[in-house]
């Protein structure tokens, strides 16, 4: 269906509403998802991304009835990850000759994914193709915002930029409009794609907002490829991702363990005891790794100042759980953060000097030796326990 | 000085700049790089980088 969001622009995408995990299951997407594709139908018709390749079949002969494929003039592909470039073979196999305006890192990933020779029409930042009617696009190149492909594409005179997953949410809904959602929701949904998507890029992240800046467009809609289009003040998710883009945190510590028997489970529960007798103010978040959604601990690490690691020792090592767990703190590449570790053992305990070592090596700022027990803890090891927690609040 | 280029995201490592933001001074040539320094954009290592050919 296709559905108009300001003048001759118009959105084909897809609702995925039963998304519940992306990119392979590393990321959880609790409230779907949406592909959003768009048609700018000027005295030149141009399709800007396509969807998920599931949904291929559908959205090409959808674009045929409402928008006949014979008559579009140019493709626009922002970005060449599949949930976005999905429907392309299908669609060229219709208008195999139709240009494809993409970045020179795009026909690389495009054509590593597809092995079609298609008619690329490389861009680069600045370059601009009229669509007649005093319309122009412009494109932006975004390199590793999140791929070296990826890029967006600027609408004069109607002001939108489609920016394809900057900006973007993991949120299925009907309604197209960011003022038209439960706001909670939107924002929850739009600082946890942040975290686990484009923390990494954060120092890119924020220069191209300068560049962007310096460009003085007078961006009236933000057209992302995931979720909601930004139409109610654009700019507020734009001072968002400045704030986020800038070793993000707020008053939070995290406390996040793995447990075999309970023992470094009850030490969870007595650090946390410690840091809210240091300190009324804070906000604290306990959870159990093997028990829960590691892309929302993700969430809950990005906001946080500082993040207190429990596993007990097993075969002289650290549990599996959070080894894992470490290394994707490392690869999103948290800055400004502090961390410390504590766990039980029975005759070897050597997990917490691992995992101080390897959240070092991730980024983090240790704070601490950290806390180790053994056997289950009695009365004086709660307390040592307690007192690392009031340790923790106040370093 | 020349010039080398990322094979994995494009970056190009021009000497004349640097990379000040990682500690690298303007006028650093490629070779003279740390062998643990890495591609500012996209973290790849300098093995991944290539010559441009001028
Ligand atoms: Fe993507
Ligand atoms: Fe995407």
């Amino acid at each position: 269906m296709k559905r108009r969001i300001k003048n001759n622009v118009y959105w084909v995408g897809k609702v995925d509403w039963e998304l519940q995990h992306f990119h392979g299951f590393e990321y959880s997407t609790h409230k779907g998802s949406t592909y959003n594709a768009y048609i700018i139908d000027e005295e030149k018709k141009v399709l800007i991304d396509t969807v998920w390749s599931p949904f291929a079949e559908e959205f090409v002969e959808n674009l045929d009835q409402e928008v006949g494929l014979s008559s579009i003039d140019y493709i626009v592909i922002n970005h060449g990850e599949v949930d976005h470039s999905g429907a392309l073979p299908l669609l060229m196999k219709h208008i195999p000759d139709t240009p494809i305006y993409c970045s020179a890192n795009a026909v690389k990933s495009l054509r590593g994914q597809y092995h079609q020779d298609w008619n690329f029409q490389v861009v680069k930042t600045g370059d601009r193709v009229s669509l007649g009617n005093g319309k122009e696009l412009i494109f932006v190149e975004m390199p590793m915002l999140h791929w070296p492909d990826s890029m967006a594409a600027y609408l004069t005179q109607d002001n939108i930029l489609f920016s394809n997953d900057a900006f973007g949410q993991h949120l299925a809904t009907d309604h197209l409009f960011n003022d038209q959602v439960d706001q909670c929701d939107l924002f929850n949904e739009a600082i946890k794609y942040y975290a686990n998507i484009l923390n990494p890029f954060s120092p890119m992240l924020k220069k191209k907002l300068e560049e962007i800046a310096a460009l003085n467009l007078p961006i009236e809609m933000i057209a992302t490829s995931h979720g909601v289009i930004w139409r109610d003040n654009p700019r507020q998710i734009v001072e968002k991702y400045a704030q986020w883009a800038d070793n993000y945190q707020e008053n939070q510590i995290t406390i996040i363990y793995d447990t075999m028997w309970n023992g470094t489970k009850q030490l969870a529960e007595k650090i946390a005891a410690g840091i809210r007798e240091a300190d009324q103010e804070v906000v604290i978040k306990v959870y159990h790794l093997a028990k829960s959604d590691e892309a929302d601990l993700i969430t809950e690490v990005f906001k946080s100042k500082t993040v207190v690691l429990g596993s007990p020792t097993i075969y002289n090592s650290m549990l599996h759980s959070m080894a894992g767990f470490i290394q994707l703190l490392k690869q999103l590449r948290f800055k400004g953060k502090k961390a410390a570790a504590f766990g039980c053992y029975g005759w070897s305990g050597e997990a917490v000097k691992q995992m101080t070592e390897l959240v070092e090596k991730a980024g983090f700022t240790i704070i601490s030796e950290g806390l180790r027990s053994q056997w289950n803890p009695d009365e004086g090891a709660e307390q040592a326990a307690v007192g690392f927690g009031k340790n923790i609040a106040t370093s | 000085m020349d010039k080398y280029e990322c094979t994995a995201c494009g970056y190009i490592y021009d000497p004349e700049l640097g990379d000040p933001d990682n500690g690298v001074e303007p006028g650093t040539s490629f070779a003279d790089l740390p062998d643990d320094w890495l591609c500012p954009l996209c973290g790849v290592g300098k093995e991944d980088f290539e010559l441009v050919e001028e």
